[in-house]
């Protein structure tokens, strides 16, 4: 008797969606051993990573404070994805929609309106958009692989920063410290919930996903990308262009990356600091997998993600472990998930000596 | 400039360059056997901390770099079983590796931050490089010759050795490898091996002889260097040598920016963002030599699954 892997003629829509849960409990009973074996609390640090957070009410709103830049991040990269274009430089495109969005903040800084919020926001997408927007230009017009160029990019995106907040940006009122001014109260996200800690910016979240849910299932665009990252031979056949694609994704993802990073800036930093950069752009990779590149999915991989985040946080003052080893969590769902993929491609079966595999 | 500066200068470039080099060494033999690893990085933070943690428990550097190289390669099996055995999408493994190895490296390397790890100095007696024209031939870590040695050892094993053309047959068709009788995932999994263990060494480099004491992110982005070198030299070993020594010229702006006002004309953090433009310049020029035609192998990041 032996094992054989079998490729199903369809893949199992239905182990596409329970694979990721069970990726994620398979992480923590994982978890729980290997950080035992490494002479940590493991079963205490699964229960304050994935469990503490959730029971206990007053975190929820950091849930949703962490949750929204992943989402809004990995909705982008899930399309991009979807096309086949590996845009990992999220945290690069991240970076430079909140230093230009900030370069309209200073400019307004002293001025009063409606208008100033909705500017910034935009100056940040189009500054995430333009930053990828180069990749996508050596892509189509120099075949350079996108995957290094958005990475070198954004090594290059935190020099630009440190140069801004050091330098030229540096408030002459924060008596040497490295960081810009405040943004003003028209410039800051407004709380949604008297209380608490939840700005604009976790409705948005929902928003951007939303509607990229509706884009990608109805519109020929969605189609488009789609077919491109599937089937890349039909789609010329079809008469869709491989380099368009590549722009579109590099653009949505890279506009939607520099959104979060201008949402991030006007909410919970309130300004820009050399500290600013907190590898939402490569986490929200991660998500953008664990929501298996669907829009919705994203939205939950993304709480789960940030319920991580903010579950390492009080492990490390509870039970004293180290905020790195969220990380490790992290990187094991995606391993666990990208292990998973061959049950969805592939049916496991029993031969027993004598029968003619089918 | 004198003689003293010139000999300086030197240095400095072949130790930036080393690390860069063994990574993409390793990574050159994986990807001539089919095989995109995008883990280098987080296998070098592994090697680094490994190394950290070694040199500072027993004082033994030898140990270390070894023990750098094992942990490395163990870590770039995880990525052989899920891409090479469960053949799943190897760009995101790849990237969940170096995730997992920055966290690991983060955690592991807590204890350790900021003590200062013994250097590795050169093998030769202190007398041969005391002379500064001595110093060119004998005043470098040993890792600096070793990667040298490994470019001439890669590029005999891959054009000279039987083994070598088997693997190469493999990335290039592993249809065809696997009909003949090769072991393809097996082979595979031995390329993936040496290329984790060379970026555990490469990863040795930064504590031993680059910036002496652990710090989260050692490694600053040079592992993803290393893979946009092998495209760079198109697969071949000794245009990684040049490469990489190219880079290692990129790298060293940033020291000498700090002390040297001729620099000044542009803010320090330019030079310091240098390399990475550079790689991103260098990558649009070797596309417009090299028009249509590309010199990846032909099954570069493609699963293989055998059938029958």
């Amino acid at each position: 008797m032996q094992l054989r892997l079998e490729k199903r003629s369809q893949p199992s829509q239905l182990l596409r969606v329970v694979t990721p849960i069970a990726a994620v409990l398979l992480t923590m009973v994982l978890g729980a051993i290997v950080f035992t074996l490494l002479g940590y609390d493991g079963v205490g640090a699964v229960r304050e990573i994935f469990i503490s957070p959730l029971v206990n009410s007053y975190k929820w709103q950091d849930l949703a404070v962490k949750a929204a830049p992943l989402i809004i991040i990995a909705v982008g990269l899930a399309i991009s994805y979807r096309a086949n274009v590996w845009n990992i430089g999220a945290e690069g495109q991240y970076i430079i929609g909140a230093v230009v969005g900030t370069g309209v903040g200073l400019a307004t800084n002293s001025m009063t309106g409606w208008w100033i919020m909705p500017l910034m926001m935009l100056a940040g997408a189009a500054g995430g958009a333009a930053y990828a927007a180069v990749p996508a230009f050596l892509r189509v017009r120099f075949r350079v692989n996108e995957i290094l160029t958005t990475l070198m990019l954004t090594y290059v995106s935190v020099y630009v920063l440190n140069y801004l907040v050091f330098g030229p940006w540096k408030s002459p009122t924060s008596m040497g410290q490295p960081q810009t001014v405040m943004f003003s109260a028209d410039q800051s996200l407004p709380y949604i919930i008297p209380g608490t800690i939840v700005q604009l910016n976790a409705p948005i979240a929902i928003v951007v996903a939303l509607v990229a849910w509706l884009v990608f299932s109805r519109f020929v665009f969605g189609f488009q990308i789609r077919v491109v990252g599937a089937a890349p031979h039909a789609a010329r056949y079809g008469g869709f262009s491989a380099d368009r694609t590549v722009w579109l994704a590099l653009l949505i993802s890279g506009g939607l990356a520099g959104f979060a990073g201008v949402l991030e800036a006007m909410g919970p930093f309130g300004r820009l600091v050399p500290q600013f950069p907190t590898n939402y752009g490569f986490t929200a990779i991660i998500v953008a997998f664990l929501g298996r590149l669907h829009p919705i999915g994203v939205i939950l991989a993304g709480l789960i993600v940030a319920l991580s985040f903010v579950g390492g946080e009080m492990a490390q003052i509870s039970i004293k472990l180290p905020f790195a080893a969220v990380g490790i969590f992290q990187a094991m769902m995606l391993f666990l998930l990208l292990a998973s993929d061959l049950l969805v491609r592939y049916r496991l079966r029993v031969v027993r000596p004598g029968e003619v595999p089918a | 400039m004198s003689t003293e500066l010139i000999i300086a200068i030197i240095i400095t470039i072949a130790g930036a360059a080393t690390p860069i080099l063994l990574a993409a060494l390793g990574e050159l033999v994986v990807e001539k056997s089919g095989v995109l690893n995008l883990g280098v990085e987080g296998m070098m933070l592994i090697g680094a901390v490994i190394t950290v943690a070694v040199t500072l428990t027993t004082g033994n550097h030898l140990l270390a770099v070894v023990c750098a190289a094992l942990a490395a390669s163990l870590s770039s099996l995880i990525f052989g079983v899920l891409t090479l055995t469960l053949s799943a999408n190897q760009v995101a493994t790849g990237l969940a590796l170096t995730i997992l190895g920055t966290g690991f490296s983060a955690l592991f390397g807590q204890p350790y931050t900021g003590k200062d790890v013994p250097l590795l100095r050169s093998p030769f007696p202190p007398e041969l490089a005391t002379d500064p024209i001595w110093r060119v031939l004998f005043g470098y870590s040993p890792l600096v010759y070793f990667a040298l040695i490994m470019v001439v050892v890669v590029w005999w094993f891959l054009q000279k050795t039987r083994a070598g053309l088997i693997l190469r047959a493999v990335g290039e068709n592993d249809l065809s490898a696997h009909s003949i009788g090769y072991p393809v995932i097996g082979i595979r999994y031995l390329a993936v091996a040496f290329g984790g263990a060379m970026a555990g060494i490469a990863g040795s480099c930064f504590p031993l002889f680059l910036t002496p004491q652990w710090v989260e992110r050692l490694t600053t982005g040079r592992g993803w260097i290393a893979l946009a070198l092998v495209v760079f030299a198109a697969w071949r070993p000794f245009r990684l040598l040049a490469g990489a020594y190219f880079f290692g010229l990129m790298m060293i702006f940033e020291i000498y920016a700090k002390t040297n006002s001729a620099f000044r004309v542009l803010p320090s953090e330019f030079w310091a963002a240098l390399p990475y433009l550079a790689t991103v310049l260098v990558l649009v020029l070797i596309s417009l030599r090299r028009e249509g035609s590309t010199a990846a192998p032909a099954c570069l990041g493609k699963p293989f699954v055998a059938t029958g």
